[in-house]
């Protein structure tokens, strides 16, 4: 249970890091994730059933998410609609594209087709159990992708958009057409999470179209639990308790289907959870802010 | 250097509301102007700037700069020639990051790339300019910008946009939401810098006094339009009286109200 626990943790973490990107950095409420996780999930076992190289239909899922990114993007500035609908035309638009790209149908198992995983796994088979092995191998893709997204907004153009979210007006000020960082985040976020579409759908030996269905909220719920975890202002340690964040909510969603029956749960009722765990969130977090607001006008007085 | 030809600015044409802010305004700023601006609520010096800036492109009219005709360039492409500082301290800086971020930032204008521009030297380099503000920031690089007061979030965004080395500087009642020893502080900044590095300056300000004593050219505006432009020594020997009694030669309309707003 531990290392499923962990293992979904890491995998849905990917996800949660785009989510993060897009509402948290970029403050852009994108809903296309609900459209390109199953996309990469999609691409990643369609590719793999056709037998190609899994590296190969792995950056073929993140290529794939980018682009869809960048089409919410470019519905946004172009028709200048807001971010939200324009995520959401996207990830309507997907459902169809996901149904073609699993050809023509809404489900593909991948079951006896060797994936990055099972590929792992029979390769480590010999040094270590096969949950451990897989365990390192989420482990060791999650720890990659952090450091790579971690120098990423370390350099000039990371800083720029971390700028973007909060103060608009600067960025222009600096002779930057925010249109284009909008393009890059958005590419940036949905390939992140058209990636952990790939990797869930090798984990479950299954893409399917409704994979995605409410991940965006999961996503979301995932990078509240992490705000709650640690309190830091440096982007190691944001990308890091956005993937503690992601386990902390598989180990809530566990803990409701195994022990959730006891008072009378199914696992039906898991999204109604998921809802509530955001909404305890933002009441929590509207509480605190409350508090340090009194706490600075009594120390101002 | 920047040249504005019979701008007409209206807004809601067609409508009710129409408004006609700008009305055939004509204006030369020569390089090295420091130039004050006055003029009551609505007279269309706000307008003035975003025309300039490009953030409303005019009805009619055209906008030269050095570079040539910009009318049509879009704001974050004519960003590169600009600083503008405006009155709230919240808008030239992001407030969620540290001050060295902030100031990697905006030390180059343009888009950036992936590289790494923080280093030991840059720091250093932005702890010496820092030093100039005396507000003991040079010791704060890695604090988050939101913990400044509004009179350091000021000067550092003016320090921050001088570095920039911008062709014109346009400050929109920059110091009108500091308190008076800020807005003190700040405008004995923002003069230094100007000299410092022989800018271009505009400066919108409500205080009659202020713009007689800074700058060297004085604009007044009303309905849209420069109804006086001094320079040199006719500026020098100006004072708020003088000033009123010339608007009501040109107006000859009821100035009170207006010099209630103004004084």
């Amino acid at each position: 249970m531990i290392e499923g626990i962990l293992v979904e943790g890491l995998i849905y973490g990917i996800m949660a890091l785009g989510v993060f990107i897009t509402f948290r950095i970029l403050d852009f409420p994108d809903l296309s994730v609900d459209g390109t996780f199953p996309l990469g999930a999609a691409v990643m076992a369609s590719t793999l059933t056709a037998g190609w190289n899994p590296l190969l239909c792995l950056l073929l899922a993140f290529a794939a998410g980018a682009a869809a990114g960048m089409l919410t993007a470019l519905i946004h500035n172009t028709l200048k609609v807001p971010g939200l609908l324009a995520g959401i035309l996207t990830m309507t638009m997907l459902w169809s594209i996901n149904i073609r790209v699993l050809g023509g149908r809404a489900n593909l198992p991948l079951m006896r087709v060797e994936t990055m995983l099972t590929r792992f796994q029979h390769g480590l088979g010999a040094a270590l159990s096969q949950p451990a092995a897989l365990l390192l191998f989420c482990f060791a893709v999650v720890l990659v992708i952090k450091l790579a997204m971690d120098f990423f907004f370390h350099t000039d153009l990371g800083l720029t958009l971390g700028a973007l979210g909060f103060n608009e007006q600067m960025i222009i000020a600096q002779g930057i057409d925010p249109r284009a960082l909008k393009y890059i985040a958005l590419a940036l976020a949905n390939g992140l999470v058209a990636v952990s579409g790939a990797f869930a759908a090798q984990y479950q030996g299954f893409a399917d179209v409704n994979l995605g269905q409410g991940i965006i909220v999961s996503g979301l719920a995932m990078v509240m639990l992490g705000e709650f975890i640690l309190r830091s202002n440096r982007i190691g340690w944001l990308t890091s308790r956005v993937i503690l964040g992601s386990i902390a909510y598989r180990a809530i969603m566990y803990a409701g289907r195994y022990y959730g029956y006891y008072i009378n749960l199914t696992p039906n009722d898991l999204k109604l959870i998921t809802g509530i765990l955001i909404i305890a969130a933002l009441a929590v977090t509207k509480l605190q802010d409350k508090k340090g607001a009194a706490k600075k006008g009594k120390a101002k007085k | 250097m920047i040249e504005l030809k019979d701008i007409d600015m209206t807004f809601g044409i067609g409508t009710p509301d129409e408004n006609h802010v700008l009305n055939g305004l004509s204006l030369k700023v020569n390089r090295g102007d420091f130039i004050t601006i006055i003029g009551s609520n609505g007279a269309g010096k706000s307008t003035l700037f975003n025309v300039i800036s490009g953030k409303y492109s005019p009805t009619s009219g055209r906008v030269i700069f050095q570079e040539g005709d910009v009318t049509s360039q879009p704001e974050y492409r004519r960003a590169r020639y600009i600083g503008r500082i405006f009155q709230d301290p919240l808008l030239g800086t992001a407030g969620n990051m540290s001050l060295e971020d902030n100031m990697v930032i905006t030390q180059k204008k343009g888009f950036k790339g992936l590289k790494i521009s923080l280093n030991h030297q840059l720091r250093e380099k932005f702890r010496k300019e820092l030093v100039q503000l005396d507000m003991n920031l040079e010791n704060r690089l890695s604090d988050n910008v939101g913990t400044l007061s509004g009179g350091q979030r000021q000067a550092l965004t003016l320090l921050m946009t001088v570095l920039s080395q911008p062709e014109i500087l346009l400050l929109d009642e920059h110091t009108a939401a500091l308190d008076p020893k800020n807005a003190a502080k700040v405008l004995e900044l923002t003069c230094r810098f100007i000299e410092k590095y022989s800018l271009t300056a505009m400066m919108v300000t409500h205080n009659m006094q202020q713009a007689i004593d800074y700058g060297n050219r004085l604009l007044m505006l009303d309905n849209g339009q420069v109804i006086f432009d001094v320079s040199g020594e006719e500026k020098k020997n100006l004072t708020v009286d003088l000033l009123v009694k010339k608007f009501h030669e040109i107006r000859k309309s009821d100035f009170l109200s207006d010099e209630a707003l103004l004084s």
